[in-house]
């Protein structure tokens, strides 16, 4: 049933980054498509969750791909707060093909299935896997949203003559929401953090790449926050996000499977 | 049978100097429906044109014609002269400002809303200004016909949005008192922006339009000092030379964001303040290109807008042919109401012997299937109405049941 169900997500979602594509060329029925297809396809990959938990006896996503692909629907499911809204179109341009390539990644990796049991209480894998993965996905729409700013900020200067025929969200908005996704993000890492090396140092274990990455990462969106506190906005705050990103990818993809074991 | 008849003149056929002397302003447009009878005049800056409803299709006409060449003969040549369903296509796509100079622009939809309002429509002239209202919104709420700046002050106000969002509480700075700037200003005030300064070479010009937008008037030496309270610059001054450049912009701002606005020719700003970070620029030509653009792109929904405008055409249309057969229909529908209150007048000796529960109960199975027998007759009708044969059809009920005989009689 899982695997049955991941194919209709895989295909949504598929469809939805290509319809942003075409959305970007000319506004219209593709964007419309492509917010169906987000829609529909968190449906899915809801209800692919959803088979996940029901025949697992504990946490099914204790796993690296698990956590992936719970880390996808998390991402999708922020994007939906916004990312139907006509103006927000252009945010599936940077959030859709990138869920799409990691689901594809997940089920590589046996996250999409059932089956696969971890070693880790219920207890702690919900509030760090769940605290830590809520912040990073978090932290990947703040990155869209910056990417978007990024986009928005060149056409401007640019003097882009279709910049009112394609209208996206204003500067500031982008930038206001950047930020409090950011707020929101923080603290959840903060704990899933927190949880993470009360466990660690509870059973005398060592400290891995993964864990340092994480803490950098930590380190990067904190110092965001801080700098936003003192008025630090616009294009350098959206490139600080981006780079925070990276570090989001790196601990997501590069460094898990050791952590992971 | 009534029928609908439409004169006018426009932007199309007639300069604004002949225009001019047919516009009417909405007393008087509205004293000439009452003089045509049933009859509403569309009068605007691009267009006066007269809907009138009349049995007499030639005579409804040339009323209208007389009425137009009064107010001056020459326009006769510029006349148009359309009827029934091509008059009300003419209106749904007049209503949806597929007709106008600037294609979806939305004045004309109030413009359309008042003349219904303001003329003596009947049944079907009141049907076919509410159909065309109701298309004129569909065109707005499911095409982006209306939705980009069609004018240069426009876009700017819409820039600024770009930059700053909802434009509430926003600070502008209007450089100049000129024409220009004030319509700019316009359009940033009606999006939620404050003018809060008006810098003018001339105290007098500056300080009367600074007490019209309630701002405060300044000299043109102080721009630099308020930029640190300002969010957009708005500029159009005849200064032969720049009024604020990049190294005095950079050193007051204070790190804000800001954008520019230069509607001058020659320009006011120095362009290398668009270099600068968080600094966004706009002369007159990356406006008018930018206005340009948004113009090709209605155009472009224009071809959507046809096709919704095309549909609601022909639900009127619909609409109207059913009107042939309406009296037919009613007759018939009176004439079998007749027969089954007499049948049962005359069954009264059987059915006074029924409580009021029995009774009630055969009179709305008696009604039951009335109905029902009539019903496919009636939606057949309707729809024989629309292809043409409608009349036809009429006459057959009518002769078929002898609907009117017994009044002949």
């Amino acid at each position: 049933m899982a695997e049955l169900l991941f194919w209709p997500v895989l295909l949504l979602y598929g469809e939805a980054a290509v319809g942003y594509f075409g959305e970007a060329r000319s506004p219209g029925a593709a964007g419309r498509a492509a917010t169906w297809g987000v829609r529909l396809g968190w449906l899915a990959q809801t209800a692919l969750l959803g088979v996940q938990a029901a025949r697992e006896d504990g946490f099914p996503w204790g796993t690296w791909a698990g956590s992936l692909n719970l880390f996808v629907w998390l991402v999708v499911g922020a994007y939906l707060i916004w990312g139907c809204r006509k103006p927000y179109r252009l945010l599936g341009l940077a959030v859709m093909p990138l869920a799409a390539v990691l689901l594809v990644v997940s089920r590589a990796g046996g996250g999409t299935g059932v089956g696969t049991r971890s070693h880790y209480s219920n207890l702690f894998l919900v509030l760090h896997v769940g605290l830590v993965l809520v912040a990073f996905a978090g932290f990947t729409l703040a990155a869209a949203l910056s990417a978007l700013y990024i986009w928005q900020e060149r056409r401007l200067k640019r003097r882009e003559a279709t910049i009112l025929r394609r209208p996206a969200p204003s500067l500031a908005t982008l930038d206001r929401l950047a930020g409090r996704t950011v707020a929101f993000a923080l603290p959840a890492l903060t704990l899933g953090v927190a949880v993470g090396v009360a466990r660690l140092v509870r059973n005398g274990e060592r400290v891995d790449p993964l864990i340092v990455a994480t803490f950098a990462t930590w380190a990067v969106w904190a110092a965001y926050l801080v700098a936003r506190a003192r008025g630090f906005a616009g294009r350098r705050a959206a490139y600080l996000a981006l780079a925070g990103f990276v570090l989001v990818i790196v601990v997501r993809l590069a460094l898990p499977a050791a952590h992971f074991a | 049978m009534m029928r609908l008849v439409l004169v006018g003149t426009s932007h199309h056929h007639a300069p604004v100097e002949l225009r001019e002397r047919v516009s009417l302003d909405p007393d008087q447009a509205s004293a000439l429906a009452e003089r045509l009878g049933e009859a509403v005049c569309l009068s605007t800056c691009n267009r006066t044109e007269l809907y009138v409803v009349a049995d007499d299709l030639e005579d409804a006409e040339r009323r209208a014609v007389d009425a137009l060449t009064e107010l001056e003969p020459e326009v006769e040549q510029a006349l148009y002269r359309l009827r029934d369903q091509a008059a009300a296509l003419h209106l749904f796509r007049v209503a949806a400002g597929l007709d106008s100079l600037v294609p979806g622009e939305g004045e004309i939809l109030g413009q359309v809303r008042a003349a219904h309002e303001s003329g003596t429509p009947g049944q079907l002239l009141d049907r076919v200004f509410r159909q065309a209202l109701h298309a004129g919104r569909k065109v707005r709420a499911q095409t982006a016909i209306g939705e980009s700046p069609s004018s240069v002050s426009a876009a700017a106000a819409a820039l600024a949005e770009q930059v700053f969002g909802d434009l509430a509480g926003r600070s502008v700075v209007l450089v100049g008192a000129g024409k220009i700037s004030e319509q700019a200003a316009r359009n940033l005030l009606s999006r939620g922006a404050r003018i809060a300064f008006v810098a003018n070479r001339t105290a007098d010009r500056g300080g009367e339009l600074a007490e019209r937008f309630g701002a405060e008037a300044i000299p043109l030496e102080r721009i630099g000092e308020e930029l640190a309270k300002a969010d957009v610059v708005v500029s159009s001054t005849s200064a032969p030379g720049f009024v604020l450049d990049a190294p005095t912009v950079e050193r007051a701002r204070r790190g804000r964001q800001l954008l520019f606005i230069d509607l001058a020719v020659p320009r006011d700003l120095d362009p290398a303040i668009h270099e600068l970070d968080g600094c966004y620029l706009y002369d007159i030509d990356d406006l008018e290109a930018i206005v340009a653009e948004t113009l090709a792109g209605r155009r472009s929904e224009a071809a959507r807008a046809e096709a919704l405008v095309a549909v609601e055409a022909e639900k009127y249309h619909e609409w109207q042919a059913s009107l042939d057969v309406v009296p037919a229909i009613a007759s018939l529908r009176a004439r079998a109401e007749e027969i089954r209150e007499s049948e049962l007048r005359k069954a009264e000796g059987l059915l006074g012997r029924l409580d009021d529960g029995e009774r009630r109960a055969v009179e709305s199975i008696t009604a039951q299937i009335v109905n029902k027998l009539l019903h496919l007759p009636t939606v057949r009708m309707k729809q024989a109405a629309v292809s043409a044969d409608g009349v036809i059809y009429a006459d057959a009920v009518r002769h078929l049941f002898g609907l009117g005989e017994e009044d002949e009689r």
